[in-house]
């Protein structure tokens, strides 16, 4: 009873309402807070269901192929032409240089990066087995230096090759007929692919060779004709097949996903001297070796009107029309190839072209240096235009321009929604798309052009011409391009450029040479197969 | 009294009885409505982080911690690195962001919550800090870690929040 009353007098101690509403003062608050909560969520759930979007596609990388461990039976190659593309497509084979091997892997044991992924990449080569047994070149310089690479090479196992007697060949001829030879490269000068390759496949040999095919109509109807009858398997060295970013752009397109394509654009933006092909003198602006003493020179002519040797000619042929196709032939060829195996429209029903020589000296070339082409495809309703520059470098990209959106393609593909799309209108209402973020874009992660160096090879690799990304490993796409030539020759299938694709590629190629040199509009036959 | 060492914690906790009495008598009333609307603000806050993350399934530190970029960075990338150091970082990271909302908020062991907020902020802002960048050394984690440390010693809750009437319910048990 005291207790009580002492408790009841010290009113000080005890608790009232207002020490409880102050206590509690600030726990509304927690309403407030779930209410905003939920306000935020359901608004992100409304979002998500009033606009369901999923675009089917999957960015994920592809996973490597198993390598082979059967490699069949040991194919044999000869190789016409070791130049600067031909050494590519003998690293594309499985064997570098050792001089250019151990340089790398000394360099990237001092932690140079660029190095290193140089080195990775050719280490993510499978290894195809093959032994490179002739070379044949009229420059000694370069057959020495291609035997050392094919014989005593490192390949992409870290081994050093050991093919001991490979032949140089002073002729072609000579080593076609060489029985042990079961294929042949082809990497020499444009304008003597046809014969080259006319007489490879009548000695009974599998050909790769390298792109533009051909120089006229009439060498590829032969061309054609020839590789037909012999049924070797014959590849054009058109390796953006193997772009992985290029077969997904497929699957964009074919599931709708940018709209109708009407307008497709192609471009080559370069600004350097050997971009535009005065190759004469190397890095350090010293000029190149080769002389007549070095240098069959009538050999390398061939058919061609005899002119004095001139170091420049030898290596900035692509300039003249009497050696190659100009732009056409060197650019414009993997454009149209990669363009085509996107829509695969074949060939184009009419081609124009146009453009001149206004920045360099044009007694010092034939090829020009602005050049556009307006490719025509009225039964499939679209035009692809293509536009080069020699004289300025800034990249224009490849790009599909459809009623729901725009797609670049390049080593990396990008997929941009367009502003006024029918398809996505309520997405881009929404905020969920915006006309400035890509809404596709593959692969996830930058291709690295690391330890790349030469403005060209930027320029490849920006176009997606260089290195492809399989299972998060970056790979030379020549690499992948040759090894299905070679697994084709083992196990038999079809070359993604075969004869077939080539032939209409070249004709598109034929197409936009002529156009221009002609002045005219041409267009094609598609009964007679003739450009008329 | 010196009015600084008034204000100090450790007088305060000498003062076992009537806190809030004390602490009465040293704020003005916008000084303290003002430390107890920062309080809440810092509170709601981390509560909406916390439970932001709790409520988004894919959400994980292991992005924040990667990116870690000073001289810490080696240790945050390692804890990335290890499932079980990841899933005791993300568990941490939302409970902790939850629990320190809530307590700064109704003003429950608001002293506590505030330091274990201050640390965390500080974790935050050495994994990541702005100047590394190029940018300048302030961000919104080092204004908040001055907000918390700013709390933790400017205490409300034994006026405005629940500390305060446990104080009451504990003082009236043992009177």
């Amino acid at each position: 009873m005291a207790d009580q009353e002492n408790k009841n007098n010290n009113s000080e101690k005890k608790i009232n309402r207002r020490d409880i509403l102050k206590g509690l003062a600030t726990t509304p608050i927690l309403g407030v807070f779930a209410y905003d909560f939920y306000k935020k969520k359901a608004l992100a759930r409304l979002k998500d269901k009033a606009i369901h979007f999923n675009l089917g596609i999957s960015n994920e990388n592809p996973k490597p192929q198993e390598a082979n461990k059967n490699n069949g039976e040991l194919v044999r190659i000869g190789i016409v032409g070791v130049g600067g593309r031909g050494t590519a497509l003998l690293k594309a084979l499985g064997f570098v240089n050792k001089g250019w091997y151990d340089e790398l892997y000394n360099k990237s044991k001092l932690f140079d990066k660029g190095a290193e992924h140089k080195l990775q990449t050719y280490y993510n080569q499978d290894m195809l087995n093959v032994q490179v047994v002739g070379v044949c070149d009229v420059f000694d310089m370069r057959a020495e230096k291609a035997i050392n690479t094919v014989s005593k090479g490192m390949q992409p196992n870290g081994e050093q090759a050991n093919t001991p007697g490979v032949k140089r060949y002073l002729r072609y001829q000579d080593m076609l007929a060489n029985p042990e030879i079961d294929a042949i490269i082809v990497s020499v000068p444009d304008f003597h692919h046809a014969h080259v390759t006319i007489d490879a496949v009548n000695a009974g040999k599998h050909v790769y060779c390298e792109k533009a095919l051909t120089l006229t109509e009439d060498q590829l109807h032969r061309v054609y004709a020839a590789v037909k009858k012999s049924g070797v398997v014959f590849q054009l060295g058109h390796q953006n097949s193997k772009n992985e970013s290029f077969k997904k752009a497929k699957e964009i397109v074919d599931k709708n996903i940018i709209g109708k394509i009407t307008l497709i654009e192609a471009t080559t933006n370069r600004n350097t001297r050997p971009g535009a092909w005065y190759r004469d003198l190397d890095s350090n602006g010293n000029p190149k070796p080769g002389s007549t003493k070095t240098i069959d020179w009538d050999q390398w002519l061939g058919n061609t009107p005899k002119v004095p040797f001139s170091i420049d000619r030898y290596y900035g042929w692509a300039r003249y029309f009497t050696y190659d196709t100009g732009l056409a032939g060197q650019l414009f060829s993997h454009e149209i190839d990669s363009i085509n195996q996107i829509m695969g429209f074949g060939i184009p029903k009419s081609v124009t072209s146009s453009g001149g020589i206004y920045f360099y000296d044009k007694n010092t070339r034939d090829m020009p240096d602005t050049f556009q082409s307006v490719l025509e495809f009225p039964d499939r309703k679209f035009s692809v235009l293509y536009t080069a520059m020699l004289a300025n470098s800034r990249s224009r990209g490849r790009v599909f321009m459809g009623h729901d959106g725009y797609m670049e393609v390049g080593g990396r593909l990008k997929v941009y929604p367009d502003r006024d799309s029918t398809q996505y209108k309520e997405q881009l209402k929404a905020g969920i798309l915006k006309t400035n973020e890509p809404m596709f874009v593959y692969p996830k992660n930058k291709i690295d052009v690391d330890g790349i160096t030469s403005a060209s090879e930027k320029y490849y690799a920006e176009r997606g011409l260089i290195n492809t990304s399989v299972g998060g490993k970056n790979i030379d796409i020549t690499h992948l391009h040759i090894k299905e030539w070679v697994d084709v020759i083992r196990n038999g299938g079809t070359t993604a450029c075969n004869i077939d694709k080539a032939f209409q590629d070249t004709v598109s190629v034929l197409m936009v040479h002529r156009s221009y040199v002609e002045q005219r509009r041409v267009e094609w036959d598609p009964i007679k197969r003739r450009i008329v | 009294m010196n009015f600084r060492k008034k204000l100090s914690v450790e007088v305060l906790n000498k003062v076992s009885d009537n806190k809030e009495t004390i602490l009465n008598t040293i704020y003005t009333k916008p000084q303290l409505y003002l430390l107890v609307l920062l309080r809440v603000i810092i509170g709601y806050h981390f509560l909406f982080e916390g439970i932001n993350k709790l409520f988004s399934a894919s959400w994980s530190s292991e992005g924040f911690l990667v990116q870690s970029n000073w001289i810490f960075s080696n240790l945050f990338k390692f804890i990335a690195s290890s499932p079980t150091l990841l899933a005791v970082a993300d568990f941490l990271n939302i409970w902790g962001q939850i629990l320190i909302g809530l307590g700064l908020l109704v003003g429950l062991f608001s002293k506590y919550a505030a330091y274990a907020g201050a640390l965390l902020l500080l974790l935050y802002y050495v994994a990541y800090p702005p100047f590394v960048e190029g940018y300048t050394f302030v961000d919104r984690n080092l204004l908040e870690f001055f907000g918390l440390l700013m709390i933790a010693l400017f205490q409300t809750s034994q006026i405005i929040g629940l500390d305060g009437l446990i104080s009451k319910i504990r003082s009236e048990k043992n009177g």
